[in-house]
């Protein structure tokens, strides 16, 4: 990241406010599709927070990643109608196709697979969602087939 | 002034105080871990639980951070309150299994087996050092990173902060990695777990842990 | 979205009424509307090609005049979606394709004919419903929130206000003051239905008469809604958002906040949108911002977005959000309504109580406290999920009974399947066992049955769930989610997943239960805020009533409902198989061998349990035991 333009002009938009930091990152991570370092360091001096606590809040919340993400995100929605049907088996599944466990990314960058609490499509479920695709009615011997969708 | 009664004797504190403080102010001792009288109470560790009696539900709180109130009935060392304290000075053992002050701890509260699998954590995330670092040294170069049983205390990026004093406090305060100064080598006298970033080399390199006596002119404690 | 008009600031009341009535005015009530489901929930049925196929065939066919294609929030029906309901006769159609629709245009909108592949027919009696009021899902229910969703496009203001909206605000901004609209309430009954169940008259009579030192309060509304399988916030916030805002707008205006928050869950993109829109509108119209109507009541709100921490639902937890930092709770010895955001008073409700206070300006607290039980008043929106067949969002008077939920409205359990339990509460709430299931739904019976109503999520569960597996799914969930500050919560639940774990690998002793229940109960007692506090609830309240499944696990080494794979087996029915070899093939570990035309067998040593080759066998030829 070489550049820090979009950095500054996100803090500007928000007026580089303390209680702005969390839309501070999810802006940033909207930019960069994780939070770089730098880009943290630069939030940290301008808004004047300690680093280690705007690294706190980077670590804390669920939706940040400090790591860059592979091309295509995979949700595997593990809410309890989805696990009721299902889902802990597909997303054994997914582990065991991609070589990868939850939460992480293939070696490739192909894909980055990840898990949600319930996505609210529960009539669906098991839920699977790629990039912004919403897929239904998951079953473990699909994902094989929903995977090769994904470039 | 508010009145309240605690173990049964009625006393009187200042509004604003604590609980816990109003208990020492009368003798009677509540054990603590992340408490120190010289920072702001956290509330984290739960071994300072009192009961507070009510009429519709009494309630088992944490005294450091309890404020007293009028009227407040109190009991320190109830039933409750004692099944309750074993259970979490147990569960504390076991993310602490090393530790000679969770074990001393132990002993007065009549524990004497571990139920629970041993994990060496070897930190109760306290948040002494933290506050310690923040509101004693002013430098704030110690945080929490992560979240329930992946929180930690760190630096950030774990790379040795700018901030950081060199002051050794956070060993000092440390309530369960007591080995810290007597190891020639950072990694291996530390616990490990709290990535303390004070260099400390050698013995002579006193940082300043001056309530320290022993083989090296550190103690053990 | 469709711009009716320029949007001129209203400065007064009787601008305003003015407006609504010129709205209503131009609008046809007999014209022809098709209001589809474009809720999240339809978003995997298709829901956004079919709206811009019915609004091209519209098109195609010329017949703007006659017919208006309304994209709209969700009617609740989510297990026969794609659906639309033709207004104004209210023909309701489901499970509809994008193929349909140049049928539909030309049958039902052209020519008034009903297409009866696309009517819902009961299952059970096979009688097919023409209207949506007489779909036996909706019958039962009494739709007071939800009911507003197919009749207005989320974002048009327009339609909101040719419905009747707003008009709670005007009133109580003209004719009600402070006290009044704080006693309404109170009288009414409501209580929060984000879990806590508190009175909320009195919250806000707290708020209101706390002390600020520069007169700063602020009223937040909490659309953190994190108990998976529950999405009931954010269909409301995603089909009206303006019934959240006004409910808000009279919220501060009796606590005398000029300023409110909406904090949504990070995961909910189209309830934020939605919201986003709907709040350019009512600045527009001088709805928010300075001055509103004339009244010299200032009021706006912000958008914050969640991070994804389930922690963040708590109530000071979110407010350390709403302040930068992260998601710890605090002790509640010093009130939020007192001292909350920044150290202000604060206001916070869940997002159906905002959105129940407009009807109860309007219709009279007399009225709202009628329906309900003594304890609990009102309706409840629950989301019915799991084993059911009729999956969606259901809206009922406090009081009904679980069974006339689960079997009147949701269908039942499907496959056949006997039902075995309902999950109430999410991660804070327990299982009801099918002998209780003539409870009726009511904040205090179900705490004393040693679940909570929580936020209403309601998951459905079969025989073939393990409730020792569903134990420890809860506290996995927990273990992820917790703040991590307090020891009985960090630790404890840690050490309570490891012994369930045990249970479900058949490792575990039958000292463990008793550990697990002590365990529990220090969680209970000890911890610093409602996570951890509740936490217990659904391990104490299924060994209250399914410890013989405990006990199977343990004693017995197997697990009744077949679920927990250590203690599963696979087998392949000799008798059922056809040796076609597929399960071979999909097989992970290559563990299924055999010879075409014969009975393949699984190798034990090698099989993974991983439920692949069932999942693809078309004859049931893989047996679980």
């Amino acid at each position: 990241m070489n550049d820090n333009h979009e950095v500054e002009a996100i803090i500007d938009k928000h007026g580089a406010k303390r209680d702005s930091l969390i839309s501070m990152l999810q802006d940033i991570q909207t930019v960069y599709h994780y939070l770089p370092q730098e880009a943290l360091e630069t939030v940290a001096s301008r808004v004047g927070l300690p680093m280690i606590q705007v690294y706190g809040v980077a670590t804390f919340f669920r939706s940040f990643t400090l790591t860059p993400r592979g091309r295509h995100i995979i949700k595997v929605c593990l809410g309890t109608a989805c696990h009721v049907r299902g889902a802990a088996r597909v997303l054994d599944r997914m582990e065991l196709t991609l070589g990868v466990k939850r939460e992480s990314t293939t070696d490739d960058q192909r894909f980055t697979l990840e898990t949600v609490n319930c996505v609210g499509c529960c009539a669906l479920g098991p839920m699977v969602i790629i990039d912004d695709d919403y897929h239904g009615q998951v079953s473990s011997d699909k994902v094989g087939s929903l995977l090769a969708n994904y470039e | 002034m508010v009145e309240l009664t605690i173990d049964g004797v009625r006393t009187q504190a200042i509004e604003g105080t604590t609980v816990l403080e109003a208990a020492r102010d009368m003798g009677i001792v509540i054990p603590t871990l992340c408490y120190d009288p010289g920072l702001s109470p956290y509330g984290a560790c739960r071994v300072c639980i009192v009961e507070v009696v009510k009429k519709n539900g009494s309630s088992l709180e944490a005294s450091c951070t309890l404020p007293v109130e009028e009227g407040q009935v109190i009991l320190t060392n109830s039933e409750w309150v004692k099944r309750s304290r074993r259970v979490i000075v147990e569960l504390l053992i076991a993310s602490a299994p090393n530790s000679k002050r969770l074990q001393d701890l132990a002993a007065t509260l009549g524990i004497n087996k571990v139920r629970f699998k041993l994990k060496d954590r070897d930190c109760i995330l306290c948040g002494l050092c933290v506050r310690y670092c923040k509101e004693q040294m002013q430098a704030g170069a110690l945080g929490f990173v992560g979240r329930g049983t992946q929180r930690r205390v760190a630096t950030a990026f774990d790379e040795m902060p700018q901030e950081c004093r060199n002051c050794g406090g956070c060993e000092w305060i440390c309530p369960v990695c007591e080995r810290a100064c007597t190891a020639g080598n950072l990694v291996d006298g530390l616990c490990g777990a709290c990535q303390n970033p004070v260099p400390v080399e050698t013995c002579p390199v006193c940082t300043g842990c001056s309530e320290s006596v022993g083989p090296h002119g550190h103690r053990v404690y | 979205m469709i711009l009716w008009v320029e949007m001129n600031r209203l400065n007064s009341v009787q601008e305003f009424e003015e407006l609504r009535k010129s709205i209503v005015d131009s609008r046809d009530p007999n014209k022809l509307r098709i209001a589809i489901c474009a809720g999240s929930g339809c978003l995997a049925y298709g829901c956004v090609p079919l709206v811009a196929a019915f609004r091209d065939e519209v098109d195609k066919q010329g017949i703007q005049d006659r017919v208006e294609v309304r994209a709209t929030g969700c009617p609740g029906f989510c297990e026969r979606g794609a659906l639309l309901t033709i207004f104004p006769q209210g023909i309701f159609y489901q499970r509809v394709k994008i193929e349909d629709v140049p049928e539909i245009i030309t049958e039902t909108i052209l020519e008034g004919r009903i297409i009866d592949r696309l009517l819902y027919v009961d299952p059970a009696s096979g009688e097919k419903s023409v209207k949506e009021a007489d779909v036996p899902f909706y019958r039962k229910q009494h739709r007071l929130l939800l009911g507003v969703n197919n009749k207005i496009d989320p974002n048009s203001i327009e339609d909101y206000l040719a419905n009747g909206g707003y008009s709670a605000l005007a009133k109580a901004l003209l004719q009600m003051s402070s006290d009044s609209i704080i006693d309404e309430i109170k009288r009414s009954g409501l209580r929060g239905r984000g879990g806590g169940g508190f009175p909320a008259g009195s919250k806000w009579e707290s708020c209101r008469n706390a002390p600020s030192s520069n007169g700063v309060r602020y009223v937040i509304c909490n659309a953190d809604e994190g108990d998976p399988g529950a999405y009931m916030d954010r269909s409301l916030l995603e089909g009206n958002p303006h019934g959240v805002i006004e409910g808000m707008m009279i919220g501060a205006y009796a606590i005398a906040s000029s300023e409110g928050y909406v904090y949504v869950r990070h995961e909910y993109p189209l309830a934020v949108q939605n919201l986003g829109i709907a709040l350019e509108q009512a600045r527009a119209y001088g709805l928010l911002g300075k001055n509103i109507l004339g009244s010299g009541f200032d009021f706006d709100i912000n958008i914050s977005r969640g991070g994804g921490a389930f922690i963040c639902g708590e109530s000071t937890a979110l407010m350390a959000s709403l302040e930068g930092k992260i998601g710890e709770p605090r002790a509640k010895h010093i009130h939020t309504v007192e001292s909350g955001l920044n150290g202000k008073p604060s206001n916070l409700n869940n997002v159906e109580t905002w959105a129940n206070v407009p009807m109860i300006i309007n219709k009279g607290a007399d009225w709202y406290s009628q329906i309900g039980t003594e304890g609990s008043k009102g309706t409840k929106v629950f989301s019915l999920v799991g084993k059911i067949n009729n999956t969606g969002l259901v809206e009922v008077p406090m009081g009904m009974t679980l069974r006339e939920i689960v079997y009147d409205i949701g269908g039942g359990v499907p496959n056949g399947k006997r039902f075995k339990a309902v999950q109430t509460g999410g991660p804070s709430g327990g299982c009801i066992p099918e002998g209780l299931l003539d409870l009726p739904v009511d904040f205090d019976r179900l705490k004393e049955a040693g679940s909570i109503m929580g936020s209403g999520g309601m998951i459905v569960m079969d025989e073939d769930t393990c409730m020792v597996d569903v134990a420890k799914y809860f506290v996995r969930f927990l273990t992820e989610e917790s703040c991590g500050k307090c020891t009985p919560c960090r630790e404890g639940l840690d050490r309570m997943l490891d012994i369930l774990t045990d249970v479900t690998e058949g490792k575990a002793t039958l000292d463990d239960i008793e550990l697990l229940e002590e365990l529990g109960n220090v969680i209970k007692d000890t911890s610093l805020c409602a996570l951890g506090g509740t936490a217990p609830n659904p391990v104490l309240s299924t060994l209250r009533y399914f410890r013989d499944e405990y006990e199977a696990h343990i004693r017995e080494h197997r697990c009744p409902a077949g679920v927990c794979k250590a203690l599963i087996t696979f087998t392949i029915d000799e008798e059922a198989c056809t040796g076609c070899g597929v399960c071979a093939r999909q097989c992970p570990q290559e563990a299924i061998s055999g010879e075409k035309k014969q009975p393949y067998v699984i190798d034990q040593g090698l099989c993974i349990k991983c439920g692949l080759c069932q999942e693809s066998c078309k004859f049931d030829a893989v047996i679980v035991s």
